[in-house]
């Protein structure tokens, strides 16, 4: 089953490959990794996106808890959450052609960030499945490129995860 | 007071308290070594390979309970040392690392002798740092020694750039620290702790497993208490040896792979298991799904949550120390009347009493050959089991564990979890360094000696007379034995062919040096060796070459699917 593990760590170098090396030295699964520093500049959150049963699930969460720059680790699927991921992507845009993609992306509410005579850059956020199905509905001749941060995650209502 | 990071090294060392660092020197850490030269609280030991360093220091750990510390330069100095690291970190050892790296400003540029030394051992320490100001030399000091020994043990590297070590500060250690992500003091849940006592209590079958985190927990007391309270039947792990007094009625010998047959039916076949300390091992339990045929109800103390339910899944999960929860338990069995039913458990010892029975420590006698079993069997007699012994790894490591009873803790002390040829003598040098007056024994191999042969040369110069007892099989053993029981006796480069003379190598030394050929020779070689109470005694045991670890569970076979003899090949 698809996991989103949010963590706090400390900021500090090396931080990032404690967490990256644990999952590849007991072959745990990666899908996306974020990380970035938070309000309080020595602490850093990450959301990692994973899979696993329950028991490994288990593991991951004791293990990268004993890492000693974690400060905290929660399965946001515990609870209800919010997940969001940015994409951008570069389409051919020729004339006859770009109004046919403003609308799809207007469908999406994405928005063109960036216009030559030839591409739109398109901005788009939303949960994995949105972005998956805005690509699916371009025509894949049209796209030049496509970047996306990997998922962000936080839980709802009033449940607060700090040090 | 203004030191520069070289002494402010040496000075955190001292507040800590620490005897021994185990080292080798080498440009990134001259400044250090310079710091080290100026005083003299602190004593370091020269060894001839860092490998033996980072071993000596363990050993010295395992023996005393105190944190170990090594000192190496960068480079090829921290890659010789990995060995040495992974051992300590696999068997939860508390040791303090300290490397040299390239100044920071060289760092990133390929500069000589630099390797990436965080990077490197980051999978194979519990935590490391890299000292990029001098400012931050002592706290960090202080956090190594902390996490190394808190919690469940294990090695801490601190890398210190060389400008670092030469940089000058205000020196200033401090008496404690806190880390927001580090909280390692866990007690036991009081709730469980109450479950898991009526459980045992409730129990017709009940079994003990004890492993290495009780040795390092300092639980041994209480765990003895507690199985003799309750009348129960108690095995070790490998690492847990000596947790339990071995020579007690209630032990059933050590589990696992060369476990005896009571041990491994007995876990096998009862209804309540406690662990403790232990992590239910592939080599300890085999396969698990076997194990699980026979349904039982476990109860589990780790301080590592992470050791609960990771190869088996618990009833009674306990995180905490093992200390505290066995003092906890044995509170609560005192505070009621009820102990486990009589009648069951008279059953239950009967049962284990014919396992017992089966005598599969049994092995031939010989008057020509000398049977390496009858080596450590002597071995025990005339040490009369009150050695330190060390190991390298293979056939003579089981031998060791199965012949020679261990009634106390830290007494033992081998690479159980990494499995490291050429531990034995760098270790022993650690553990007779640490107890000067002790007997220290290194049981080895012809293989495995000369992984670490040149530490001979330390021991001349420290006045370290450890024994070497060298089970000369020509062979490498435990391969061998497995290629005869699983590879169609095909023995794929595991004879020992132009093998050294190890009396004149030991001479070279300025040892002394005995061959031993004949079984009848074996007791007088080994009371001539520990006469020589002040001299590093050599002692080549020519052993039969075909001799067999018994019993033996095959490497993913259930733990009763032993073969217990050559009559089962």
């Amino acid at each position: 089953m698809r996991h989103i593990l949010s963590l706090l760590l400390e900021n500090e170098a090396g931080a990032l490959s404690r967490v990256a090396g644990l999952f590849s030295a007991r072959g745990y699964n990666i899908e996306s990794l974020t990380v970035a520093p938070t309000e309080d500049p020595t602490l850093s959150r990450m959301t990692i996106v994973t899979n696993g049963s329950a028991e490994v699930m288990e593991q991951i969460t004791k293990q990268l808890n004993k890492l000693v720059d974690v400060v905290k680790v929660f399965d946001l699927n515990e609870g209800r959450h919010i997940e969001r991921e940015l994409m951008l992507v570069k389409m051919r845009a020729e004339a006859g052609a770009r109004e046919e993609i403003k609308r799809t992306a207007d469908i999406f509410r994405g928005r063109i960030v960036d216009v030559t005579d030839q591409t739109y850059t398109i901005e788009l956020t939303g949960p994995r499945d949105k972005l998956d199905a805005f690509l699916e509905a371009l025509d894949p001749l049209m796209i030049l490129e496509t970047v996306r941060t990997g998922a962000s995650g936080i839980g709802r209502g009033d449940w607060i995860m700090r040090v | 007071m203004q030191l520069s990071g070289a002494e402010i090294t040496i000075r955190c060392l001292e507040e800590e308290g620490v005897e021994y660092i185990f080292g080798y020197p080498g440009g990134a850490v001259l400044f250090i070594y310079d710091a080290l030269f100026q005083q003299d609280k602190v004593k370091h030991i020269l060894v001839r390979h860092e490998q033996a360093a980072l071993h000596a220091a363990d050993a010295y750990a395992r023996a005393t309970g105190r944190p170990g510390v090594a000192l190496v330069t960068s480079g090829p100095g921290v890659t010789n040392a990995v060995t040495g690291i992974a051992t300590a970190y696999m068997d939860s050892i508390p040791m303090v690392v300290i490397s040299g790296q390239v100044p920071t400003a060289a760092i990133g540029l390929d500069a000589f002798q630099e390797v990436d030394t965080v990077g490197i051992t980051r999978p194979c320490v519990k935590h490391n740092f890299l000292v990029k100001r001098v400012e931050d030399l002592a706290e960090t000091m202080k956090k190594a020694f902390y996490v190394a020994t808190t919690g469940r043990p294990g090695p801490v590297l601190v890398d210190i750039p060389k400008d670092v070590s030469q940089q000058v500060t205000e020196f200033l250690y401090p008496a404690q620290v806190e880390m927001r992500s580090y909280n390692p003091g866990v007690k036991g849940h009081p709730g469980l702790i109450r479950q898991a006592v009526q459980m045992l209590l409730e129990a017709r079958r009940p079994m003990v497993y004890a492993g290495g985190g009780v040795v390092l927990g300092e639980a041994s007391e209480f765990l003895t208490q507690l199985v003799r309270e309750l009348g129960v039947p108690c095995t070790n792990t490998l690492m847990g040896l000596g947790s339990y007094p071995a020579t007690d009625p209630q032990f059933v010998g050590m589990l696992g792979m060369h476990g005896t047959y009571e041990a491994n039916l007995a876990m096998h076949h009862c209804d309540v298991l406690l662990a403790v300390g232990a992590r239910f091992d592939d080599r300890v339990i085999g396969n698990t799904r076997h194990f699980f045929v026979e349904g039982r109800r476990i109860i589990h103390i780790d301080i590592d949550p992470s050791s609960i339910s990771k190869r088996v899944r618990v009833d009674v999960p306990i995180v905490g120390d093992v200390r505290e929860v066995l003092q906890e338990m044995l509170k609560r069995v005192a505070e009621t009347p009820q102990r486990l039913d009589p009648v069951a458990l008279k059953q239950w010892w009967h049962q284990i009493g014919e396992w017992r029975a089966r005598d599969c420590m049994h092995y031939e006698r010989s008057d020509t050959l000398i049977k390496p079993q009858f080596v450590v069997e002597t071995l025990y007699q005339v040490t009369q089991g009150d050695a330190i012994i060390t190991s390298d790894v293979g056939q003579h490591q089981m031998w060791a564990a199965q012949y020679y009873k261990f009634d106390k803790p830290r007494r033992w002390l081998n690479s159980g979890g990494l499995g490291t040829m050429g531990f034995g003598l760098p270790a022993a040098m650690g553990a007779q360094l640490a107890f000067p007056d002790q007997v220290v024994a290194c049981i080895t191999g012809e293989a495995s000696i000369q992984m670490c042969i040149q530490e001979l040369s330390t021991c001349k110069q420290y006045h370290l007379p450890v024994k070497i007892i060298n089970l000369n099989n020509r062979y490498l053993g435990m391969v061998r034995q497995w290629q005869q029981i699983l590879h169609g006796n095909r023995y794929s480069e595991s004879y020992m062919d132009a093998l050294p003379d190890f009396v004149k190598l030991a001479e070279s030394y300025g040892h002394v040096g005995i061959r031993i050929e004949n079984p009848a020779d074996v007791e007088g070689a080994l009371r001539e060796a520990f006469a020589l109470k002040d001299r590093v005694v050599f002692l080549d045991f020519m052993t039969d070459p075909t001799e067999n670890v018994f019993p033996m569970v095959k490497a993913g076979q259930g733990l009763t699917e032993m073969l217990l003899g050559a009559e089962d090949l």
